[in-house]
């Protein structure tokens, strides 16, 4: 099991290294600062100069190794926009982003898994067409427009919900199960399909010839079988509420980290938006791991064979 | 709970449907869409970039202030919705052919490489899909779009950064299977090389599960680019592709909500039809796949 994390982990390491030149090595492509910084009458010695003040002299090895080692300690550098370090910023927005996803993720997990369940052990039934039907709606719903029909339904015509921002409690309802309505769709389609295949079982036939109550053969015997799957799902599940969260917080000027790099990008603000990518991609390779170690534990499968 | 009761008919099969003909209302839907797109400069009653200032916000037939000649009314420029919708079918259909297709040779060709090969090449090919895998999708495109100006190109790097993974692990599964059957070993004796042993020999027996794939991606591909152009970091406004026509109806939701519902329910429709079409494909070529 070691050895699996140990591997597990490398493979982390080089995909956040992976992470960081692609950005270190994109903002070098977008064109020589200089240009920009130096005022028209300056002289190549002046210039010079510059280039030699800001290290852009030297090679592009020495200059990603400044970068990183300045990442590593969290200095992004100053946003353009706010005139402030980038990290300070991240850390003021990422509490908002937490709130959202911590919302979706508890809506996910308290409609998908028990309608999934109902619908698989009542086969046929109307909540399960219902069910099937919403799934197959929701897997097409494109996310940034059910956010507006949210705010149209909700905040326009019935004037029920706040739209926009932050503050009550109610201005998280409407961003939350817009975010949540994605995964909810597939989470429920995956908790549906697992608990079919386990109730067909031989080993729930058995239970039920036991005697056992239907809610033990249920619960206990199919359901945490049927729960392998579902746990492969969560980190599916974390890459779609980090990519909903950008376009939810767009929609509804939620002021998370998503909004704050949707913004950067409109005033071409560099360190704001390599240090939302290097932050993000960071907590997603974490999420990864954790999930795969996870699933490791359950299934020792996967551990042995690799 | 009451989720609790008597074991259901469990195994009591729903009625199988005639699978043999495609489900006909989603092809009628995508057969339309297609032909809209090809003939929008024929079927469009207006430019879809020039708009009058003095229609700005007109309502579509079916509300009071609507006006001839505009049926689904007027964004805020004074463009005709209609005509832009038809003009923006031919943003997604070009986005998911041009998308899939080189995404579809990118994968294809890592995954033989990979599967036929084996050792090294396989080690070194598969850890770069994991990596691959492990990069958040629309994080790359915000990047692209603060280095280089949004652009169809960059939404295209972006499609292919995203799916050439499955096709890649796809194809290598298949063609490990694949490379065991005697007439492979048969080209080989009768003096084929690899590249021929790959491309004449075990490529077409990959199509169909190459199709299925590709046919399940084209409605995720339309609603990516879609995603992408609303956030701004995808084909850039004042090209009518969907995304950035529900963008550009988002401040006028209160005045003006077909403005950006209109495109939506064109997004929603296409992508839940081609869903189904992807559905039937698969269990029509491919049912071991109903897990991709």
């Amino acid at each position: 099991m070691s050895r699996f994390i140990a591997g597990r982990l490398a493979q982390s390491l080089v995909s956040m290294v992976v992470v960081s030149i692609v950005v270190f090595a994109l903002v070098r492509l977008s064109g020589d600062p200089i240009a920009i910084m130096a005022p028209p009458e300056a002289s190549q010695a002046d210039i010079a100069r510059m280039r030699a003040y800001l290290g852009l002299d030297r090679s592009w090895a020495s200059q990603y190794g400044t970068f990183i080692s300045h990442a590593l300690r969290g200095d992004f550098g100053t946003s353009v926009r706010f005139r402030r370090p980038a990290m300070e910023l991240i850390a003021e927005r990422y509490g908002a982003t937490l709130e959202l996803g911590g919302l979706a993720v508890l809506i996910v997990i308290v409609v998908a898994l028990p309608v999934g369940v109902y619908a698989a052990v009542h086969r046929g039934s109307g909540l399960d067409y219902a069910a099937r039907a919403f799934a197959a709606l929701g897997q097409a719903v494109p996310p940034f427009w059910l956010g507006l029909l949210l705010v149209l339904v909700f905040g326009v015509l019935l004037r029920l919900l706040p739209t926009s921002g932050r503050g009550t409690p109610l201005h998280v309802l409407l961003p939350g199960i817009t975010l949540g309505w994605f995964a909810v769709a597939g989470l429920m389609r995956l908790t549906r399909s697992a608990m079919l295949d386990t109730l067909g079982s031989e080993y729930v036939k058995l239970a039920r010839i036991k005697g056992l109550p239907e809610r033990t053969v249920i619960w206990r015997h199919a359901f945490k079988n049927a729960a392998l799957p579902v746990v492969t799902f969560a980190a599916l599940l974390f890459v779609a509420l980090l990519n909903g969260s950008i376009i939810v917080e767009t929609v509804f000027g939620w002021p998370g980290l998503g909004l704050l790099v949707i913004e950067a990008v409109d005033s071409r603000d560099y360190p704001i938006v390599q240090a939302v990518v290097m932050c993000l991609s960071a907590m997603y390779a974490g999420v990864n791991l954790l999930v795969d170690v996870l699933y490791a534990y359950l299934n020792p499968r996967i551990r042995y064979s690799s | 709970m009451s989720v609790i009761s008597r074991p259901a008919a469990a195994d009591a099969v729903a009625p199988r449907r005639d699978r043999r003909w495609p489900p006909r209302l989603p092809l009628a839907i995508v057969l339309l869409l297609v032909l809209c797109g090809i003939f929008a400069p024929w079927l469009a009653p207006r430019s879809p970039l020039e708009g009058s200032l003095g229609e700005r916000l007109v309502a579509p037939f079916w509300m009071e202030n609507a006006r001839p000649g505009h049926p689904l009314g007027t964004d805020r420029h004074g463009r005709d919705t209609l005509s832009r919708l038809l003009y923006g079918a031919r943003i997604s259909i070009a986005v998911s052919l041009v998308g899939i297709t080189l995404t579809g040779a990118v994968g294809v060709a890592v995954g033989l490489l990979a599967g036929f090969f084996g050792g090294w090449v396989d080690t070194l090919l598969m850890r770069l899909v994991d990596i691959s895998l492990s990069l958040p999708g629309i994080l790359i495109a915000v990047l692209l779009s603060v280095v280089f100006e949004p652009s169809f190109t960059n939404v295209i790097i972006v499609v292919v950064f995203l799916l050439w993974p499955s096709y890649a692990r796809l194809v290598r599964g298949e063609t490990l299977g694949i490379k065991q059957q005697d007439f492979v070993a048969l080209a080989r004796v009768a003096g084929c090389g690899s590249l021929t042993i790959m491309l004449r020999h075990i490529l077409p027996n990959l199509v169909p599960s190459i199709l299925v794939l590709a046919t399940l991606h084209v409605g995720y591909v339309i609603v990516l680019e879609a995603a992408l152009s609303f956030l701004g970091v995808g084909i850039p406004p004042p090209t009518p592709s969907w995304g950035v026509m529900v963008a550009d109806g988002r401040g006028l939701i209160e005045q003006a909500w077909w403005v950006s519902i209109l495109p939506g329910i064109a997004i929603l429709v296409t992508v839940l039809s081609l869903n189904i079409l992807g559905d039937w494909v698969r269990d029509r070529l491919d049912p071991k796949l109903r897990q991709v």
